[in-house]
C-alpha cells in the first residue's frame, strides 16, 4: 500500500498560505529515511588506482620500522603505504587521541603528551623518546606539525634516524621567503617583481614600491603587469609580507605611498609578534591570480622529476578547499615551462624528497614563483590519481637512498582527479567556522566507483577543539574532468555526517557552479561568487517540486505505517482509507499546499520490474508464439451455444456466421476470421461453453 | 478497551460568560418549533460552541476550539460524540439565563481513532480506574482548584507552553492568603511543572504541536492492560550493528557522555519519546521501539550530576517503571550510576524512602527487563537499577563496566585509612574491581558484550522474553513506600 503512495504522489502547488502550518507534522516526517544509515563495510584500502598501479618491490629493502610523527588522516595514509611495503609502523598520539584510528592501525603506539599540540605532536623530546623506545629507523612527519622543522630534522640526524623528507638545508632555504626567492631567481625561475632584500624602514618601502614598476620596465617585463598597475610610473599595488611569514599573517596590500608606510609599520609589528622576526619584503601584488602548484620529486643522486600540476585556486581565508589535477587552465607548453622551472629549483637546493613548488598564474598564463613546500602536501592524492605514483612510497625509497625509478617521459596525465576537503565547519558563517562534537553517524561514500577517501576517523570519533577540524579528503577520479566532477557530486550526496556541522553543502555548490565547471576560477572565487556569504543551495522550480513531492510521500508513508500494528489487540484497528491527503509544507518560511493522492494520477503506465540478473537471464526465455486466431474460433465469454451453422468440411467465407452464443441474455453471432474449410466443430447447439473454449477450427 | 485522552481546557470556559449569543440559540426560545427542528438547532448550536465571536477570540489567543483540537487529534471522520445535549444546571448568579446556557455545556466528549486505534476523549472526572487503560491529560488552558487532581490521577500530563496553567489556588488567592506576589506562569505554567514540580511530563510549543505529538505518543501505548505492547511495522534491521557505540564511553572514568546518544543509536530509527526531559535530568526515561515493539527506556545520565540517583530522579524513574509494568511494556535499562547523592539535603528529604520507590518498582515489575551496564554500577544504586538481584531477565556489561561497591578512590580511602601506600592500593582496587569480570564470574551479569552488538542482543532477548509470565500471590494491592 505504502509503495503505491510513494509512487503516485500527484503534486499541486497552489500558492502560499499565510497561516502557520502544522510544523510539527513536518518535523516528525523530517525525511525519516535519513535517520538511519546503511553501513557499508569499511575498508582501509584505497579504492583509487592511485596506490595500486606502481608495485612494491619486496627485494628493495627500505626500513623495518617507521614512526609517523603525525595524527589523523595523514598518519593513516602513511601507515597504509608502510603496510604495503612490509614496514612496521609506530603511531604517536596525545591523550585525547588514544583510541583514534591511526593508533589502531599502527603496529605500536606511544603517547607523547596531553591534548594540546604544543605538548604532544610538537613535543620533540617526547617524540625523540618514543623513537628510541620503539627503535624506529625513520620518521615520516606528514604535513604540518614538525614536517618543516629543521631543528627536528637535526635532532633525528644526531640520533642516526632518517627523516623522510628533504635535507635540512633545503628545508631551511625554502622556509625563508627572501632566501627562497633569491635562490629561485638564481635558478632562473620566474619570480614576482619586487625587492629581493630586507626592507629597512617605511621610507625605503615607499621608494621600493615606486621603483618596482620602473625596474621591470627596464627589464622588459613591464608588459606583464601593465594590466594591474595604476600608474605606469609606480609598482602599485604592492604586497608587503613578512619574510618568516605564512598563513596570511604579516601580509598587507598597499595601493599608494600612504598605505605602504602604514602597511610597513603594521606588518613589521605583526611579524615581530607572530614569528619573532620583523624582516619584511615587498613585491608586486598580482590581482585575481590562480594558485597552481607543481609536484616535484627528487632523490639523493641529483635526479628530479615534475609530476604535473595541481590547481588549488578555490580557497577560503588562504586555505585550500577544492583542488584538482591537472589544471584546466594550463596548456602543455606552460605546464612544461612550469615543471622545468620547478625541477630547476629543486635541483638548485639538492631537493631529495617529494615537494611542491607553488606558483601564482595570472590570466595571461604568466606564472610567478610563490614558495616551495618541503613536505608532502594535503592535496597529494590528486597527483597520485593521475600519475599512478604512490608519493609516500617514493618518499620512503628516496629517503633510504634509492634513485628514482621513473624518467620524466614516464610521468603521465591519466584522466582527471578532484579533491574536496571535508571540514567540520559551518559553511554559512564566513565560508566555514569550525564546529566540534562527536560524529554520531558517519559513512564514507567508498562504495561508489572512482572514489578515494583519506580520513582518520570513524563513527563515534570526536572532532575536538585541539586539532584541525578536517574530517576527510574526498577524492574522485574519472577519465575526464566531467566524469570526475559527476562522481564528486554523487560522492558528496552519499556522504553521511551527523553530529557536527560540515561543509558538504558548500563543496557541492562549488563543484556544480557554472564558473567552476567552465574552469573560470581564481583565488577569490568564493568571495566573488558569494559576495554576501554562502547561503546554501537555491532550489530551482523543478527541484522545489521534487522536494515537496518527496517530503509529502515520506510523510504519507510514515502516517500509513503508523497504523500498521502487528500485535493482536482486542479492539481491531480501523485503518484510515484516505485517498487524498491535503498537506501543507513549510519550506524557507513559505507554505506550500500539496495534495497527495493514490488515485489522482492522470496517466498510467504498465511497468515490469526485474532485478538486473533476472532481466539478463530473461533473454534466454523463449518468446511465446502467438496463436493464429484467425483459424480458430474461441468463445469470448461464458454462455450457451444456440445454433451452429457449419459442419466439418464446409467452406466458409471471412465474416460468415459460424455459430450463435447466448450470454447475458444477448445473442452473439460468431463469424469466421478468414476464408477456409472447416476442420472441426467442437460444439453443439445447447452446449454450455466457458470463456476461451474452442468452438470451431478452420484448416 | 481503549486508552483515554482528556483535553482539559475547561477552567476558563466554565466561567460566567458575558453577552454574545448566537442568533440560532436565541431564536429557538422565541418561536414554537418541532422536535426535529429543535434537535437540529441544538446540534448546530453545540457545534458552534460559544458562538462565532468566542471562536474568534480563542483563535486570537493562539488557541484552537475544542472541536478543532479534536479534529487534529483524531483520524478524520472518526469522532463519535456523546452527551451533546447536556447543559449545566447551575441557577445561581444568573447562570440559569438562556444566554448562559449552551448545548454540550462547553465540554466535548466521545470516542474516535488515533492511527486507527480506539481512543476515548473525556473532560474532567473519569470513572475508569487507573492502570486499566492508559490515560493522558493535555492541559490547554487554565485548570485550578480541585480540578487539578483530575490530570494528576492520569498516567501522563502534558501542557501547552504559555497558555496552560495548573494550580491548587490561583495568584489572587495566594496574594490574599500569604501575601505572596506571583504570576500565573510562575505559579503553575508549563515551565514550572516540567522543570521544578514534576507535575507535568512534557510541554509543547502550541496547540498544534501538542496534538500532533500526542498522536505520535499515543502510538507507543497499548490500548489496555490486557493488550500487549504495540508492535509497529519496523524498517530498522533488528541485527543492525552500531559501531559508533564502541567509542562512546570515554576512557577517563570521570568524563561525561550523553546517554541519550546511546539510546538513539540502539532504538529503532533513532526515535525516542522522552518523558520529563527537563526534570531530574540525571535520569532519562521515555518510550522507544525495538524491532517495532514499544519499550520503556530508563537510563542514568552521566552528563547531569554524574548520573547519580537522588530523590527526584528516583521518583521520576519509579513512576515510569510502574507505568510500563502496568501496561506490559518491556523495560530496557542503561546503567552508569556512581551511587546515591550523599548529603543532609537528601537524607533530610528522605532519600531512603524515595530511593526505595525505584527499587520497589523495578523489583515489582514482571515485564521483560533487559539491563546494559555501560560504565559505573556502584553500590546500592547498582542494585536499584534493574539489577539481576531484582530479577532482571538479562543483564549485560560493556567492557567499560565497573561493578563495585564504590569507586576506587573512595573505597581505598576507607579500607586503607591511615595506610602509607594508598596509590598502590588504589591501583590494586582498580585492577580487581574496575572491570566487568568480578560481576561476570559471580553471574551478576549474563554476558560481557561489545557495545556495537547491543541492539541486536536486546532485540533477540525481547523476542525470547515475549512469553514471560510471572504469577504473584494474591494481594489487594502492593504497598509501595509512598
Amino acid at each position: 500500500m505504502a509503495g503505491l503512495w510513494v509512487g503516485a504522489v500527484a503534486l499541486v502547488t497552489a500558492g502560499r498560505r499565510g497561516r502557520l502550518p502544522p510544523q510539527q507534522l513536518m518535523r516528525s516526517a523530517a525525511l525519516r529515511t535519513l535517520k538511519h544509515v546503511p553501513h557499508y563495510s569499511r575498508q582501509h584500502l584505497l579504492v583509487s588506482r592511485g596506490l595500486g598501479s606502481v608495485g612494491y618491490d619486496p627485494s628493495e629493502k627500505t626500513f623495518d620500522k617507521i614512526l609517523i610523527a603525525n595524527r589523523g588522516e595523514i598518519a593513516c595514509r602513511v601507515i597504509k603505504t608502510c603496510k604495503k611495503m612490509g614496514i612496521k609502523t609506530v603511531a604517536i598520539h596525545s591523550d585525547a587521541d588514544a583510541s583514534s584510528v591511526h593508533v589502531k592501525m599502527a603496529d605500536e603506539a606511544v603517547c607523547v603528551g596531553p591534548a594540546p599540540t604544543s605538548k604532544s605532536y610538537l613535543n620533540m623530546d617526547a617524540i625523540m623518546e618514543a623513537i628510541k623506545k620503539t627503535r624506529a629507523q625513520a620518521v615520516h612527519p606528514g604535513y604540518g606539525f614538525l614536517s618543516e622543522n629543521k631543528e627536528f630534522a637535526k635532532c633525528l640526524a644526531a640520533e642516526d634516524v632518517i627523516f623522510i623528507g628533504p635535507d635540512t638545508h633545503a628545508i631551511q632555504a625554502m622556509g625563508d621567503k627572501i632566501e627562497s626567492k633569491l635562490l629561485a631567481k638564481k635558478a632562473n625561475v620566474n619570480t614576482i617583481p619586487g625587492f629581493d632584500g630586507v626592507v629597512k624602514d617605511a621610507d625605503e618601502a615607499v621608494r621600493i614600491a615606486r621603483e618596482i614598476g620602473r625596474v621591470d620596465e627596464e627589464e622588459g617585463l613591464f608588459q606583464l603587469m601593465v594590466l594591474e598597475v595604476h600608474s605606469p610610473r609606480s609598482g602599485y599595488p604592492v604586497m608587503i609580507k613578512a619574510s618568516a611569514g605564512g598563513g596570511g599573517k604579516g601580509m598587507r596590500i598597499a595601493w599608494d605611498d600612504e598605505e605602504t608606510r602604514d602597511g610597513f609599520r603594521f606588518s613589521s609589528q605583526e611579524a615581530a609578534s607572530s614569528f619573532g622576526d620583523d624582516r619584511l619584503l615587498i613585491e608586486k601584488f598580482i590581482d585575481n591570480p590562480r594558485h597552481i602548484e607543481i609536484q616535484v620529486l627528487g632523490d639523493k643522486h641529483g635526479n628530479a622529476l615534475w609530476l604535473n600540476e595541481r590547481e588549488c585556486s578555490i580557497q577560503r581565508r588562504n586555505q585550500k578547499v577544492v583542488e584538482e589535477a591537472p589544471s584546466i587552465f594550463l596548456d602543455p607548453e606552460t605546464r612544461r615551462a612550469m615543471g622545468e622551472q620547478a625541477v630547476a629549483l629543486a635541483k638548485a637546493v639538492k631537493y631529495s624528497s617529494a615537494g611542491t613548488v607553488e606558483f601564482l598564474v595570472d590570466s595571461k598564463k604568466n606564472f610567478y614563483f610563490l614558495e616551495m613546500n618541503t613536505r608532502l602536501q594535503v592535496e597529494h592524492p590528486v597527483t597520485e590519481c593521475i600519475t599512478g605514483l604512490d608519493l609516500v612510497q617514493e618518499m620512503i625509497r628516496v629517503a633510504k637512498g634509492y634513485p628514482l625509478r621513473h624518467k620524466q617521459a614516464d610521468i603521465p596525465i591519466n584522466g582527471w582527479a578532484v579533491e574536496c576537503r571535508v571540514y567540520a565547519e559551518d559553511p554559512y558563517k564566513s565560508f566555514g567556522l569550525p564546529s566540534v562534537g562527536r560524529l554520531s553517524q558517519y559513512q564514507e561514500p567508498i562504495h561508489l566507483p572512482g572514489v578515494r577517501v583519506d580520513s582518520g576517523i570513524q563513527p563515534g570519533s570526536d572532532i575536538s577543539i585541539y586539532y584541525d577540524p578536517m574530517i576527510s579528503k574526498l577524492i574522485t577520479y574519472g577519465s575526464d574532468r566531467t566524469e570526475a566532477l559527476k562522481r564528486m557530486e554523487d560522492a558528496l550526496d552519499n556522504y553521511v555526517i551527523r553530529g557536527v556541522a560540515h561543509n558538504i553543502a558548500l563543496l557541492r555548490e562549488v563543484i556544480i557552479n557554472s564558473r567552476f565547471v567552465k574552469g573560470d576560477i581564481n583565488t577569490k572565487f568564493l568571495s566573488d561568487v558569494y559576495p554576501d556569504g554562502f547561503k546554501g543551495h537555491t532550489l530551482t522550480e523543478n527541484e522545489r517540486k521534487q522536494l515537496l513531492a518527496i517530503a509529502s510521500s515520506l510523510f504519507v508513508a510514515s502516517q500509513l505505517r503508523a497504523q500498521r500494528f502487528q500485535e493482536h489487540s482486542r479492539v481491531p484497528v480501523v485503518k484510515l482509507d484516505t485517498v487524498k491527503w491535503e498537506l501543507s509544507i513549510k519550506l524557507h518560511d513559505e507554505d506550500y499546499t500539496v495534495t497527495a493522492s493514490n488515485s489522482g494520477s492522470t496517466f498510467s503506465y504498465k511497468v515490469h520490474i526485474l532485478t538486473k540478473l533476472a532481466a539478463e537471464l530473461n533473454k534466454f526465455m523463449l518468446k511465446k508464439v502467438a496463436e493464429d486466431t484467425s483459424s480458430i474460433l474461441r468463445s469470448p465469454m461464458p454462455g450457451v451455444v444456440v445454433a451452429v451453422s457449419v459442419a466439418p468440411g464446409d467452406m466458409v467465407a471471412e465474416g460468415q456466421e459460424i455459430c450463435v452464443i447466448e450470454a447475458m441474455k444477448m445473442q452473439n453471432s460468431m463469424t469466421a476470421g478468414k476464408t477456409g474449410k472447416v476442420k472441426s466443430v467442437q460444439c453443439r447447439a445447447g452446449d454450455t461453453v466457458g470463456e476461451g473454449d474452442l468452438l470451431v477450427e478452420l484448416e | 478497551m481503549a486508552a483515554a485522552v482528556r483535553v482539559l481546557a475547561a477552567g476558563a470556559r466554565l466561567r460566567v460568560l458575558p453577552g454574545g449569543l448566537s442568533t440560532a440559540v436565541r431564536s429557538l426560545c422565541s418561536q414554537p418549533v418541532s422536535v426535529n427542528e429543535r434537535i437540529e438547532n441544538k446540534r448546530r448550536a453545540a457545534l458552534l460552541g460559544g458562538g462565532q465571536r468566542r471562536i474568534e477570540a480563542q483563535h486570537k489567543r493562539g488557541k484552537l476550539t475544542a472541536r478543532e483540537r479534536i479534529s487534529l487529534l483524531l483520524d478524520p471522520g472518526s469522532f463519535v460524540e456523546s452527551d451533546m445535549f447536556v447543559e449545566h444546571r447551575c441557577a445561581d448568579f444568573g447562570m440559569a439565563a438562556d444566554k448562559n446556557k449552551f448545548p454540550g455545556d462547553s465540554v466535548v466528549t466521545g470516542h474516535g481513532r488515533i492511527h486507527g486505534r480506539l481512543v476515548y476523549i473525556f473532560s474532567q472526572r473519569n470513572v475508569v480506574a487507573s492502570g486499566v487503560i492508559p490515560q493522558i491529560s493535555l492541559i490547554m488552558g487554565p485548570c485550578a482548584g480541585g480540578a487539578v487532581y483530575s490530570p494528576a490521577l492520569t498516567d501522563f500530563t502534558f501542557m501547552v507552553k504559555d497558555t496552560s496553567y495548573l494550580f491548587i489556588t490561583g495568584p489572587d488567592v495566594v496574594k490574599s492568603v500569604t501575601n505572596e506576589d506571583v504570576t500565573q506562569e510562575e505559579l503553575g505554567g508549563a515551565k514550572t511543572h516540567t522543570t521544578m514540580s514534576g507535575v507535568a511530563h512534557r510541554a509543547f510549543e502550541n496547540d498544534v504541536d501538542a496534538l500532533c505529538n500526542l498522536r505520535e505518543f499515543f502510538n507507543f501505548l497499548p490500548l489496555s492492560n490486557q493488550d500487549p505492547a504495540p508492535i509497529r511495522e519496523c524498517h530498522d534491521p533488528s541485527d543492525r550493528l552500531v559501531p559508533e557505540l564502541d567509542t562512546v564511553v570515554p576512557l577517563e572514568s570521570t568524563k561525561a557522555y550523553d546517554m541519550v546518544d546511546i539510546v538513539h543509536s540502539v532504538v529503532d530509527e533513532r526515535e525516542f519519546f522522552e518523558i520529563m526531559p527537563h526534570y531530574a535530568k540525571n535520569i532519562i526515561v521515555g518510550f522507544a521501539r525495538m524491532n517495532g515493539r514499544t519499550v520503556g527506556i530508563v537510563g542514568n545520565q552521566p552528563k547531569v550530576a554524574s548520573g547519580c540517583l537522588d530523590i527526584n530522579s528516583s521518583v521520576k524513574g519509579a513512576r515510569f517503571v510502574r507505568f510500563c509494568d502496568a501496561f506490559n511494556i518491556p523495560l530496557i535499562t542503561f546503567v552508569d550510576v556512581p551511587g546515591f547523592l550523599p548529603g543532609t539535603a537528601q537524607e533530610y528529604g528522605g532519600i531512603i524512602r524515595h530511593g526505595a520507590k525505584l527499587l520497589y518498582a523495578f523489583a515489582e515489575a514482571t515485564v521483560p527487563k533487559v539491563t546494559v551496564i555501560t560504565r559505573k554500577a556502584y553500590g546500592g544504586a547498582y542494585d536499584v537499577m534493574s539489577s539481576k538481584h531484582l530479577c532482571g531477565d538479562t543483564n549485560y556489561a560493556w567492557p567499560t563496566a565497573e561493578i563495585a561497591v564504590m569507586g576506587a578512590k573512595g573505597a581505598v580511602e576507607i579500607i586503607f585509612k591511615g595506610h602509607e601506600n594508598v596509590e598502590a592500593a588504589q591501583a590494586e582496587y582498580i585492577e580487581k574491581f574496575a572491570n566487568p569480570f568480578p560481576a561476570a564470574v559471580r553471574g551478576f551479569v549474563d554476558d560481557i558484550i561489545q557495545p556495537s552488538i547491543t541492539r541486536a542482543r536486546i532485540c533477540r532477548d525481547l523476542d525470547v522474553l515475549v512469553s514471560k509470565k510471572v504469577h504473584r500471590p494474591w494481594r489487594k494491592h502492593a504497598n509501595i513506600p509512598l
